[in-house]
């Protein structure tokens, strides 16, 4: 399916003019499409930045050194440092498990791994309502043994391991199924462990792909707004994640401090981006 | 035990990774994810029937799936032209256009919300050239609409452009070669190549928009019976106790993005039926 010779999907060169349109209507449809994205993309991209610094350069840092906002930070860098590294575990099992084994049910696992990505956020925060809420099924326990779960940091951790589960294991999968098994069946003859095996064998194949699969789950985890809102309770300095704070701060009218905390997020959506790029780059040279 | 084209799988670690699979998802998600059945079922026929059947509910629905369809549709059209932009069209600066169509999976969805509200508002960047024509974007309707083509923006341009980049010349070439002109090639030729794609990528924009709260509720306005969409309403369904509204709700919405995973299931098995003929 490749096309010979470098620019293989390019073809504006001489020659092929059969082959594209007219220079009138690429221009159309090139300004049409930048047209598109700028709408929606672009301009609140530049927006964030810009708004963030309306204050000037001082209210920036004031907004983000507040001890609110950082307390914010340090939530939100919590529960994305438990879900990545958990979901990252069970990513890599599921995979090992789904691409290196045929046992019956193996399409409704896979099916259900991705369950998370089909549900709203405001219903995945309402399920842990409905366990560790006063009325829930554990909400009395809890509440006779003095233990905090709902409106409290266990929640929040808990919700955003729901969103963010399905991340890792879905790009592994498809990555380890490829190669098949035949080079870790190699290694086992020779005589290597399970562990080595996986270590200096399928490890290698699949890195970029786990660091693929982290860096979409880490942002997802920092930056979930709706399940994480729903059993947070808003307390501030206490259960307020970045994307809480900044929430708070909007509905106070404090604009320019929301944009400023908001262009911490936007600059970590820029980094992830722009690693996801790399990497698929990466991935596409290693293959 | 577990055979694989007769011959014994000698890959170790089945039992271990099988197991922590299983046991990991269903304490993460399929018992949490059980106790909005377990509560609906717990429910009255009644009672279930009235919260769903509201007419506050109703307009809720109403907004909520009409608006994401408009998303979904606008998606499809410029998210097909901008997928066959980058792959055809040389461009300066392409693989930064590229990398950015990723950016609203990556944007925290209340930052989407706050941005999209300042620079639709009246005296916003975008929104202070369309006041003048009439057109009122935030705190809208029409503001869900935008709010829910930002959110959905790459799935249609995620699932066509490799699809595209994959498409052999060789037909456009024969079809070329026997007298057809670009547009027909295109109709007749590179769109129904594309379009089981074109349809996932619509169908998945749409189920993103039906789910989606963050990016909406600060564009919204949020009036009851106007601009108020179905996930806000389980929130204010909670925060008022009313749990049994909340789960009942949620019921229904499950349901329907049940639904469309499923459309979308179908659908590709039907386009490899197709590519495979």
């Amino acid at each position: 399916m490749q096309f010979p010779g470098p620019g293989k999907n390019e073809t504006t060169s001489a020659g092929q003019t059969h082959l594209t349109e007219p220079l009138a209507v690429r221009l159309l449809l090139i300004t049409l499409a930048l047209g598109f994205l700028s709408l929606f993309l672009f301009v609140p991209l530049a927006a964030v930045f810009a708004q963030a610094f309306e204050k000037g350069g001082g209210a920036y840092l004031a907004a983000i050194t507040d001890p609110e906002a950082l307390a914010a930070v340090k939530l939100t860098l919590l529960a994305a440092g438990i879900s990545v590294p958990l979901n990252l575990v069970f990513g890599v099992a599921a995979a090992w498990t789904i691409a290196k084994f045929e046992f019956p049910g193996k399409s409704l696992l896979v099916t259900l791994i991705d369950l998370p990505f089909s549900i709203s956020p405001v219903i995945s925060g309402l399920i842990f309502v409905l366990i560790f809420g006063l009325h829930g099924w554990v909400g009395e326990w809890l509440f006779e043994h003095d233990i905090e779960v709902l409106f409290a940091v266990p929640a929040i951790v808990l919700a955003t391991v729901f969103v963010t589960f399905p991340f890792v294991a879905r790009e592994l999968i498809p990555l380890m199924q490829s190669p098949g098994k035949d080079e870790e069946e190699a290694a086992l003859v020779l005589g290597a462990g399970g562990f080595t095996t996986f270590i200096r064998v399928t490890l290698p194949n699949i890195k970029w792909g786990v660091l693929y699969g982290v860096i979409l789950c880490n942002a997802r985890a920092m930056g979930e707004f709706g399940a994480v809102s729903v059993v947070s309770g808003h307390i501030r300095g206490l259960t307020n994640t970045m994307p809480l704070h900044v929430e708070i701060l909007y509905n106070e009218y404090n604009f320019a401090a929301a944009f400023a905390v908001a262009s911490l997020l936007a600059l970590l959506a820029l980094v992830t981006v722009g690693l996801k790029s790399l990497t698929e780059w990466r991935m596409r040279e290693g293959r | 035990m577990f055979l694989t084209s007769r011959r014994k799988n000698i890959i170790p670690g089945f039992g271990l990774t099988f197991g922590y699979t299983v046991l990991y998802l269903s304490i993460i998600v399929l018992i949490p994810l059980s106790a909005i059945f377990i509560s609906t079922a717990s429910l009255s026929w009644q009672d279930f029937w009235a919260a769903v059947r509201s007419p506050r509910v109703l307009a809720s629905y109403r907004l909520t799936f009409g608006a994401s369809l408009v998303a979904a549709l606008v998606n499809a059209v410029f998210g097909l032209l901008t997928a066959w932009v980058l792959v055809r069209y040389r461009l300066p600066g392409k693989r930064i256009f590229d990398a950015l169509v990723d950016l609203p999976f990556a944007l925290p969805t209340a930052v989407a919300g706050i941005t999209l509200a300042s620079v639709y508002a009246p005296n916003g960047w975008i929104g202070r050239f369309l006041e003048p024509l009439g057109i009122k974007v935030a705190y809208t309707p029409l503001g869900v609409v935008v709010a829910m083509i930002f959110i959905g923006l790459p799935f249609v341009v995620r699932t066509v452009q490799p699809v595209l980049e994959e498409l052999e010349k060789d037909v456009e070439e024969a079809a070329a070669c026997l007298g057809a002109n670009r547009l027909q090639t295109f109709t007749r030729v590179v769109f129904p190549a594309l379009f089981p794609s074109l349809l996932t990528g619509f169908a998945l924009a749409f189920a993103r928009g039906v789910g989606e709260y963050g990016s909406i509720i600060f564009i919204a306005g949020n009036m009851p019976m106007v601009s108020e969409i179905t996930p806000l309403l389980i929130i204010t369904k909670l925060e008022q106790y009313d749990y049994a509204g909340a789960t009942a709700i949620a019921a229904v919405m499950l349901g329907a993005s049940f639904l469309v995973l499923f459309t979308v299931n179908v659908i590709q098995w039907w386009s490899r039926q197709y590519t495979e003929r």
